[in-house]
């Protein structure tokens, strides 16, 4: 038997060349995604160990809401220079480093744009010669010399070169401190003990400069590296420095911090990752459809065949294992060349994430053996399911049916199918319902299995739905293109399950697009309304990633000529009940000139001690006017009672607080963006880009305008748009093979009709057409299902998130036709080499009997 | 019946007028010591109005003796004119027309479109041309071939003579100058074999109908005007007026000659 299997297998290259096709963009994505999140963990790995020290003293923080929190808040506190002293002076202890670790720093490149932007951050350090645990120097100088003084700064090789400055070259930069450009000339080249940076910018000055920018000049410290003797145990330093150390600091082994980075790190790729294989996922499921309609069409074709192993003794087992055999080879050459595929996408994608600013340069790819084991294990599985079905069905035909002229397999009734197929989309829209509207854990994953099992409803009873579609085909192909088009309509009918088999392929892509492009729209459309409705303001300053800048960009634009109010906004986060709020600190006064927000119950807070909370995070607070609460920031904890609770908006955070509580909270001040209107009967534009003079040497700050500010929102809907598009754009194109193949396979099967037609006067151009027009059919099916589906998902993932900002509901007519266009072209393109191969069939071996 | 179009058709060939002519026909496939003739020299003249029947022993090169005259197949010397137009010269386009318009098909299986209705596919050759039916000769051509009732049945709900008469029906609706059957009846039992073939007696007779056709069957060569024999790719002999018996004595004779010329294949 597996004599026969392989005799087959080798028969037939083509067709499973093009069905493992579908396994290798699946186990390729699988794969790629694996081996790029290893890469990056590994990348990351290098640059935690390679700078930790044994112990290291630091303000505690509250795991990874307390991480959070200090990467957007502007910490104010520090470590007097004095505990330096103490910690260097235990027993055990080597030596003790004050780092000044400096936020908010960006460099001007040399053609005056930011060097960054809005990828990895730039971080800023004061020069040290600390060891990391393993004993090496943590920054070193690869060349040039080390910063001393005030005008001398220490980059990164790659920051340098993308900045275009050399050592020897005067180096701009801006910090959201009060001073906010500054100078320093490039002395030397820096390097992390790990390797690379992972795309960060590393800038150092010497230690009192950076005291200077970031401590008010203090000579204080944020954390300190400190170093064990040899024999001195990480856990034992830290006990001994403990004692000495004020409220609120702690001291962490080198191996924690290196634990916590780690976990941090490992969330965000977690998240990447679980994204990555969402649509590897989509792929595999896509593909599945192109392997069970490619194995029934070859069983099919094979059915006299089998009839005859059947007739010579073969078992109905030994029927179905010949072609899971098949089916396992196909799954272990899919995967193979899945794998290599994958290595090549991680490469990919580590080269885009490069453009980003996300450069793992530093580290190889990582392939690891789970990769292996994961691609494979996905791949054959897989691959056998899918040829499971075709397979059973195989073992059923008759022994006589050799003897047989037309050997039709078994079918199961489409009227079963019918009724798995509601009850697959009634269980489906439960679990979206419980994903969407309760309070389950892991919500997410519901509404996907609920999605994915109302898509193979779709998909089930697509047979029955495809008639009529199918119909209407059939009328307009046959008014317009006459008996080819009435042909081709037939036979796209002729098996209505293959054919909407081979449609639910595209279905999938289609209604995953289509749900993205109707949330996308509905997004863009309630942005519009809600900015249309709060943005009251003339111009918005802000900085395009939400990053701080300094507060004297807001006394520049007060005094530009034409400008009557300036409204500034910071944001912080803080904790209220172990969640992380983020608030924006402003002005009541000046705000409520600008901004017309709605208070559904009480006032905007008046004092330090007040906050008001937009509806949705009152809400899941739990909280109402009246209520008092904490506040817990970074260092501190502040009571605070809140005055009101407004409607949501877009144009102030879920929470806002008095400007004066930033430093209230031991926080510095920077503004986050700010709100200016010009005087009455002042030109705009004029006005405009009068502020845009003001503030043109602070390349971080931008000035938008109403329909500025609305495009930059939509703008970041449609990039993620965009992205998902990209990737969805993968199960596209396996359904288009999938197209390819059950035409070429309905071709071949054929093969004497096409004959018969072609000697009753069919021309090669009609025969093409008809293949086509077939094609088509297929594709457009596909469309409307997919279309369908996704509407169905789109509207009730919008009212689903209507509380959440989609306020309001559009569905991108335009676009869904322009879907059902690039269905039609997609049908001809897959019909390209079938329809050439149709036509190019020798007449008379197509009609010869024997 | 005058005015009755079959008529005036029929009339246009008389019995002197050649229908289809091959001319040296040679038909080689493999190459080298391999190679086979398939066809070795045939040449034959079909008469227009006449029936005639191609037999011989298995291959004698009969069917790709049809096939190259009915444009399926090229030959590999020699020549074919169908009518006045000489098929060397054609490219496929001009082929599949010549088909379309002018040749008809009659094959021993598969003859029909599963998905198209009977009346469809009697229609097909006309409607790939995006031509109309002449109304009374499709009534005509429907009414002899008996099928009024089963017109809007797809070839599965037929039975295997039903089935072989519309593809007769769909073979004369676009009138062509000549029809071609490989084994129509080879496929069939003998009371649906004697329809067909009467219906294409019955073509030949009422409306003058060409036509040639491929058979191993003497009863049904005894349907024809004239069973041309052939043998090794050659034509060896012909008879007029055949009836089963006399048909049977010549393809006795032939075997003989065969089996003395070629003892060592027994």
């Amino acid at each position: 038997m597996l004599k026969v299997t392989l005799r087959n297998l080798a028969a037939r290259k083509l067709r499973l060349i093009l069905s493992a096709f579908a396994i290798v963009l699946g186990v390729a994505f699988v794969a790629g995604s694996l081996v790029f999140t290893d890469t990056m963990g590994k990348s990351f790995d290098n640059i935690v160990y390679g700078t930790v020290s044994d112990a290291n003293v630091r303000f505690e923080s509250d795991g990874q809401a307390g991480l959070e929190m200090e990467s957007v808040n502007l910490d104010a506190r520090s470590l007097p220079a004095s505990l330096v002293d103490e910690v260097a002076n235990v027993d055990g202890v080597e030596r003790a480093d004050g780092n000044v670790e400096g936020q908010g720093l960006f460099v001007v490149k040399e053609n005056g744009s930011l060097l960054g932007g809005t990828g990895a951050p730039t971080l800023t350090f004061n020069w040290n010669d600390a060891p990391n645990s393993a004993g090496d120097q943590i920054a070193t100088i690869s060349s040039g010399k080390i910063p001393e003084g005030p005008d001398e700064v220490v980059m990164d090789e790659r920051s340098a070169e993308n900045a275009g400055y050399e050592v020897g070259d005067t180096v701009s930069m801006l910090t959201a401190g009060p001073e906010p450009q500054l100078e320093a000339k490039l002395v030397g080249i820096v390097e992390f003990a790990g390797g690379g940076l992972a795309g960060a910018t590393l800038v150092m000055f010497d230690t009192p400069r950076t005291q200077q920018l970031f401590l008010g000049g203090q000579d204080a410290y944020t954390t300190i590296s400190v170093a064990g003797e040899p024999g001195v145990s990480e856990q034992q330093l830290v006990d001994r420095i403990t004692p000495l150390l004020p409220d609120g600091v702690e001291a962490v082994t080198g191996a924690k911090l290196a634990e916590e980075s780690k976990s941090l790190i490992n969330t965000v790729l977690g998240f990447l990752n679980t994204f990555l294989l969402v649509f590897a996922a989509i792929a595999l499921v896509v593909g599945t459809f192109l392997i069970v309609n490619t194995f029934s069409i070859l069983v099919a074709q094979r059915s006299r065949e089998l009839a005859l192993l059947r007739a010579m003794g073969a078992s109905r087992r030994q029927v179905t294992r010949s072609v899971l055999t098949e089916a396992f080879v196909v799954g272990v050459l899919g995967s193979t060349l899945g794998l290599a595929l994958g290595f090549g996408l991680a490469a990919v994608l580590k080269a885009i994430f490069g453009q980003f600013g996300l450069d793992l340069s530093g580290t190889a790819l990582v392939f690891s053996p789970r990769t292996v084991i994961v691609s494979y294990v996905v791949g054959i599985l897989v691959t056998m399911v899918a040829a499971w079905f075709p397979a059973r069905r195989a073992a059923k035909v008759p022994p006589v049916a050799a003897m047989r002229d037309e050997v039709a397999l078994p079918e199961g009734t489409i009227r079963k199918r019918l009724v798995v197929g509601v009850v697959l989309a009634l269980l489906g829209a439960a679990l979206m319902a419980i994903g969407l509207f309760t309070d389950v854990a892991r919500g997410p994953a519901w509404l996907g299995a609920g999605i994915f099992l109302v898509l193979m409803a779709v998909a089930m009873t697509s047979p029955v739905t495809a008639l009529p579609v199918l119909a209407l085909a059939g009328v307009i192909n046959r008014s317009l293109f006459g008996t080819v088009g009435q042909l081709a309509t037939e036979n796209a009918r002729r098996n209505p399950r293959r054919t909407a088999a081979t449609a639910s392929a595209l279905m999938i892509g289609l209604a995953l697009v289509t749900t993205m492009s109707v949330l996308g729209s509905s997004i863009n459309r309630s942005i519009d309304a809600g900015v249309d409705e709060q943005f009251t303001t003339d111009f918005l300053v802000s900085n395009a990633i939400g990053q701080p800048f300094s507060t004297t960009v807001a006394e520049e634009v007060a005094k530009v000529p034409g400008v009557e109010e300036v409204s500034v906004a910071q944001t912080v986060v803080f904790g209220v009940e172990d969640r992380n709020v983020y608030a924006s600190a402003v002005n009541p006064a000046t705000l409520a000139r600008i901004f017309d927000l709605t208070y559904e119950s009480g006032r905007a807070p008046e004092s330090t001690a007040e906050i008001a909370f937009n509806e949705s995070m009152a809400e899941q607070l739990g909280v109402s006017t009246g209520d008092e609460i904490e506040l817990e920031f970074p260092g501190t904890t502040l009571p605070a009672t809140v005055s009101g609770v407004y409607a949501d908006t877009y144009v102030v955070g879920p929470a806002t607080v008095l400007v004066q509580l930033v430093d209230e909270a031991g926080l510095k001040r920077a503004d986050s963006s700010l709100a200016v209107n010009a005087e009455p009967g002042r030109d705009l534009d004029t006005v405009g880009a009068a502020i845009e003079e003001a503030i043109a040497d602070v390349p971080t700050v931008t000035v938008q305008n109403k329909a500025d500010f609305a495009e930059a929102q939509r703008a970041q809907v449609n990039q993620l748009l965009y992205l998902i598009y990209a990737l969805l754009g993968l199960a596209i194109v396996i359904a288009v093979l999938g197209i390819v193949n059950t035409l070429s396979l309905s071709v071949i099967e054929r093969t004497r009709e096409v004959g018969l037609l072609r000697a009753v006067g069919l021309s090669r151009r009609q025969l093409r057409r008809m293949v086509r027009l077939e094609s088509i059919a297929i594709a457009i099916l596909g469309a409307l299902l997919g279309i369908g589906a996704g509407l169905l998902f789109g509207v009730s993932l919008r009212s689903a998130f209507s509380e959440e900002g989609i306020t309001h509901l559009s569905i991108p007519w335009v676009q869904l036709v322009v879907f059902v266009a690039i269905a039609a072209v997609v049908g001809i393109l897959a019909a390209v080499a079938p329809a050439w191969r149709a036509s190019r069939l020798n007449v008379l071996r197509a009609i010869a009997t024997e | 019946m005058t005015d009755v179009p079959w008529h005036s058709y029929a009339e246009n060939m008389t019995d002197a007028t050649v229908a289809a002519r091959a001319r040296d026909l040679v038909k080689t496939y493999g190459k080298d010591d391999a190679e086979v003739h398939a066809l070795d020299g045939v040449s034959l003249d079909v008469m227009a109005g006449e029936f005639t029947a191609v037999m011989g022993p298995s291959g004698s090169g009969k069917s790709t003796l049809m096939h190259c005259m009915a444009a399926l197949d090229a030959p590999s010397a020699g020549s074919v004119v169908i009518g006045d137009t000489e098929l060397a010269q054609l490219k496929d386009k001009e082929l599949t027309r010549l088909r379309r318009d002018r040749v008809g098909f009659v094959f021993q299986a598969f003859n029909l479109v599963p998905t198209l209705t009977a009346e469809e596919n009697i229609l097909l050759p006309l409607s790939i041309a995006g031509r109309k039916p002449d109304p009374d000769w499709y009534q005509q051509v429907i009414d002899a071939v008996g099928l009024a009732d089963r017109l809007k049945h797809r070839p599965n709900e037929m039975s295997g003579g039903q089935q072989q008469r519309v593809a007769c029906a769909r073979a004369l609706v676009g009138r062509p100058s000549i029809v071609f059957a490989d084994e129509p009846t080879g496929n069939l039992d003998s009371t649906s074999g004697a329809e067909v073939l009467s219906f294409l007696r019955r073509s030949v007779d009422e409306f003058g109908q060409t036509i040639v056709m491929v058979t191993h069957d003497p009863v049904a060569a005894s349907y024809t005007d004239r069973v041309v024999f052939l043998a090794d790719g050659k034509v060896v002999d012909e008879l007029r007026k055949p009836t089963a018996e006399t048909v049977l004595e010549h393809m006795t004779a032939l075997q003989q000659r065969a089996m003395s010329t070629s003892p060592q294949e027994h």
